[in-house]
Parts: structure tokens; sequence; C-alpha cells
């Protein structure tokens, strides 16, 4: 492929009934490059479930998107609260996602573990009051 | 299967969106996040979430169709939305158990 190809998307944090907008694209691009499913099933569960989370949690942010030859780095950074507890927010059904955001059918608290089950490593950089920034990487070898 | 032989056989209306030709199992749920790692392509993802999530996660698991439960209908941005992104959508005013029931039924005589 030769030079990376990068992709910037600015994540909306005042429409969470329309957030995923971002994986859809990419999803999108990598049908065009020609991934497999499976490759195209991780990066987008990934990185919805990436995306969902800056919405609800951090009022949106920036998502950036690489494709090199041999892996697909996603980076999600926000400056929301960030996340006091990352071992329990890892735990598959804890969520702090409040009634409102429940009843559009999130905060099953699969968030961060699918995010971790479905990359090749992932990465949680996180300040109390700062932000977060999240890095996942799929492996294409 | 066939999904015109559901549709003879089972009350789902088409709503909007390209009808696809067949289906291959099914998936019933509203937690997203469970649905976006459960549905499996070419499935029926059968939901009563009205949201544009809905159209998002049908679209990144590459389901075959929505099936709307308990004749919910999406809101107007999300039906939009499914219009953009050639998503189909389905409804049934039967609810969750009785589609997975008459579905699962179905699927059992054609294997």
């Amino acid at each position: 492929m030769g030079e990376p190809l990068k992709f910037h998307f600015e994540v909306d944090g005042e429409n969470f009934s329309s957030a995923g907008e971002a994986s859809v694209m990419v999803k999108k691009k990598l049908r065009q490059l020609g991934f497999s499913p499976e490759i195209m099933r991780r990066v987008s569960i990934a990185m919805y479930e990436g995306e969902i989370n800056m919405v609800i949690h951090a009022d949106g942010g920036t998502a950036d998107v690489t494709v090199s030859d041999t892996e697909i780095e996603i980076v999600l950074k926000d400056k929301g609260p960030g996340i006091a507890d990352v071992e329990r927010a890892m735990q598959e059904g804890y969520s702090t996602a409040c009634d409102n955001i429940r009843a559009l059918g999130f905060g099953a608290g699969m968030g961060l573990p699918n995010m971790k089950k479905y990359s090749d490593y992932l990465h949680i950089d996180s300040e109390v009051g700062v932000g977060t920034t999240v890095t996942m990487r799929i492996n294409l070898n | 299967m066939l999904l015109a032989d559901l549709m003879k056989r089972i009350p789902v209306k088409h709503i909007s969106g390209d009808l696809p030709e067949s289906f291959d199992g099914v998936y019933a749920g509203d937690l997203l996040s469970r649905a976006m790692s459960h549905v499996k392509a070419d499935n029926l993802w059968i939901t009563i979430m009205t949201n544009t999530n809905v159209v998002a996660v049908a679209s990144l698991t590459e389901a075959a169709a929505v099936i709307l439960a308990e004749g919910v209908t999406l809101i107007p941005e999300a039906a939009a939305a499914a219009e953009e992104n050639g998503i189909c959508i389905l409804s049934s005013d039967l609810s969750v158990y009785e589609l997975c029931r008459d579905i699962g039924a179905m699927c059992a005589e054609t294997e």
C-alpha cells in the first residue's frame, strides 16, 4: 500500500441519537479498500463502541484512523471527565450511563469489553477532569 | 431462508430500503453493544429500538434487515438515515417473542 492512509473525524457530542456516523464512514472506506469482512467487523465494533463512549460521556471528541500495511490504528481523543477507575470500567456490565441514555439502548456495560475483545491492542490514557485518549490497533497479518 | 417466504406467512411489513432476497439466522435484542457484537452478516435483527443508532448498528453488522417488533416505528431521523444507507426496515405488530417463535418454527421446517 505504501504511505499509510489517514482519516480524521470530528465526533459531535450534541447528538447521541446519530452517533456512530464516523464508524459507518470508516467501514465504507475499508470496504472500498477491499478489506475482509472479519477485519471490517472488528474495526467497526471497536470504533463504534469508542465513538459512542465519547458522545455519551465526553461531549464528543476526535477520531483518527490510520490504515497501514500491517495494522489499522484508531485513536479516539476527548476532553471529557476522564475515567476514574479504568479497571472497573473494563468489567462487563459495569456502566455509568444515565437513564435517558439507557433508554436509547446504550449502557450495556459492554463498550470497553467489546473494544478489548475486537482489537489486538487497547491502551487507555485517562486523567480525571482532563480527558481520555483511547488507542486501538487491529493487526492485518 | 427466503425473506419472501417469511413475509407470506408471518405478518411483517416492508417499511423501507431494498428488500434482500434471503437471510441467514436471527438475533433479537435491544442493547446496542450486545447487538453490535452478536448480529451477524445476513441476520434478521429483531428490536424495539427506534432511534438512529439502530441504523448504524444494522449497517455496521451488515444485517439483512431490521424487524421492528410490537408495531413501533423509527423516529423520522432514523427513517431518513435508513433510506440514505439503504438499510432494509421491516415492521410487525407481533412481539419479539412471537416473531422469534414463528420464524424459528419456519426455520425448523426447512432444515
